[in-house]
């Protein structure tokens, strides 16, 4: 059902835990579908003062498409700066991923909106 | 994948072919091979096996062989009841049927019932449940109408396992029939309960049941539908006059011999019902000791003896089946994340269960190759499995999450 790539991340999920004292934190969830992610951000500057992520961890609830979505969405996101993380789509996740069910691209869609809603909750 | 033996624990999905069935049924492939309606010889070979097969279930019944029509499984014998029954407007003068459905039935069942209710065919009442999974005769009785037609409770139902109580049922339609102009038929599906439980057709009081073969270690596709003599009942197939003209298509001739054959080797099961109670306990009781925040789902006294479904607060079930089936282990999960919808189990709501319960929910279903060796393999894997993934979702400690508390709802 899932590819490789989707597997690997489902074992072996990256920056998947708790963040001590984090800069920002974006929650999103669904308890219809039963996924409920948690994105951590540590924010830094770089050289051109502009915001971007130094560390970004996660806890996710919800199936494996759920866990590896987000485990892949902290990998795509770490080191970039926000405009860049803001430009990142669910296709991109999914692609990253090889491939993902039909039934399972809102796992997606719903990784990239808990890191905007992180994004959001630094700015406000 | 691990290079451990695979361990099979989803006997409610289906069972293997027991060696003693696959024996019946071989000679019908290639050697009695001919059409159980041709007048030759060969076709009398064939003839003579269904004969024996329909024998060999209606003994199990306790029914007259005239009363049973072999199905190719079980979704066909409910869809043709619910969809017969429910829509015949010459049991009611006319007016609109109304039936009566467990609202922890089969999604055949149930699909069967919405598609009368969509096309304006019939009056639905989805029969509710108590938090055990047991439908109350109380309710049952406030629910009947002048024009009920039908009232299907399933037997045990296939993912809580819980025993439903299918001869106070019947006994009281019974009663309400001595009074009634307009009778009340009563169908069971009892696809999960024939291997474990009572299917005599007169004890339970039923006008109807359906059964299946996959699910007590016969072929897929056959199954049989018992339809007690003088009901009401009209030919779904037209063609030959194959079942009493009832249902017409050429005898699957194998398949029916192996539902015979599998039919009575229940008969003959003697003490495995009781080994796989015990190494269900086992497996209940090992969970309930390692793991904290685990529940089981459903009743505990009224309940299939291989049946164990639990939830684990913090955990989702897709993510435990996988989990498992890594290890080589196979179960069911009442999560839709797993199937093609994204709603959860229409049972585990039913009971009461809300949505992050029901999707945190996995089913064991045992039987017969089940080794008590098994039931040790997950009692002992299953710790490390639900620690995992609770430290994904940042639940170590199994605590609930309140609705109240979710973060916004996106959507699916």
């Amino acid at each position: 059902m899932y590819s490789d790539e989707v597997m690997k991340h489902f074992k072996s999920p990256r920056n998947m835990g708790k963040m001590e004292n984090p800069d920002a934190v974006g929650e999103v969830g669904n308890p219809v579908c039963g996924d409920l992610m948690r994105l951590y951000l540590r924010v830094g500057k770089n050289e051109k003062g502009e915001n971007f992520i130094e560390d970004i961890k996660f806890e996710t609830l919800g199936c494996v498409a759920a866990i590896a979505t987000t485990s892949m969405i902290t990998e795509l996101a770490k080191g970039k700066t926000f405009k860049e993380v803001l430009k990142i789509k669910f296709g991109d996740v999914e692609k990253s991923l090889g491939s993902l069910p039909p039934v399972k691209l809102h796992c997606a869609d719903l990784s990239v909106k808990a890191l905007h809603k992180a994004i959001q909750n630094f700015k406000e | 994948m691990s290079q451990n033996k695979r361990i099979y624990l989803d006997y409610a999905a289906t069972t293997p072919v027991d060696p003693e069935v696959f024996e019946a049924m071989r000679p019908y492939f290639a050697e009695k091979f001919g059409n159980a309606s041709s007048i030759h010889q060969f076709g009398v070979e064939a003839q003579e096996g269904i004969v024996l097969a329909r024998r060999q279930v209606a003994d199990f019944l306790g029914c007259d062989s005239k009363e049973i029509i072999f199905t190719s499984g079980a979704t066909e014998g409910n869809n043709t009841i619910i969809k017969g029954i429910g829509s015949n407007k010459n049991l009611t003068g006319g007016k609109k049927p109304h039936i009566i459905v467990s609202s922890i039935e089969h999604d055949c069942v149930l699909g069967s019932a919405e598609y009368l209710k969509e096309n304006d065919l019939a009056e639905i009442t989805f029969l509710p449940v108590n938090k055990e999974g047991l439908a109350e005769i109380g309710e049952l009785e406030k629910s009947i109408k002048d024009n009920t037609v039908l009232v299907s409770v399933m037997y045990a139902n296939n993912e809580i396992g819980a025993i439903q109580p299918a001869r106070e049922i019947g006994a009281l339609i019974k009663k309400l029939n001595e009074n009634r102009s307009q009778k009340i038929y009563f169908h069971t599906d009892a696809a999960q309960a024939v291997n474990y439980l009572d299917c005599d057709v007169k004890r339970i009081g039923a006008d109807f049941m359906t059964i299946s073969a996959h699910k007590i270690y016969g072929p897929k596709g056959v199954g049989a539908l018992f339809v007690r003599q003088g009901s009401p009942f009209s030919r779904l197939m037209n063609g030959g006059e194959q079942e009493f003209k009832m249902r017409a298509g050429t005898h699957n001739t194998p398949g029916i011999v192996g539902l015979g054959a599998a039919i009575e080797k229940v008969k003959k099961q003697g003490s495995q019902i009781e080994k796989t109670k015990n190494q269900r306990d086992r497996l209940i009781s090992g969970i309930f000791d390692k793991i904290s925040g685990s529940a089981l789902n459903g009743s505990r006294d009224n309940r299939l003896p291989n049946n164990a479904n639990f939830r684990f607060e913090g955990v989702e079930g897709e993510s435990l089946l996988v989990s498992l089936d890594m290890e080589g282990i196979a179960v069911s999960t009442g999560s839709a994340c797993a199937a093609k919808s994204l709603s959860p189990s229409h049972v585990l709501l039913a009971i009461g269960l809300n949505h992050l319960q029901s999707h945190s929910s996995i089913r064991f279903s045992l039987g017969r190759l089940t080794e008590d060796s098994d039931i040790d393999r997950v009692v002992s894997l299953m710790p490390k499995i639900i620690e995992r993934l609770r430290s994904i979702s940042g639940n170590l400690e199994g605590g609930t999450v309140e609705r109240g508390k979710l973060p916004d709802d996106f959507g699916c």
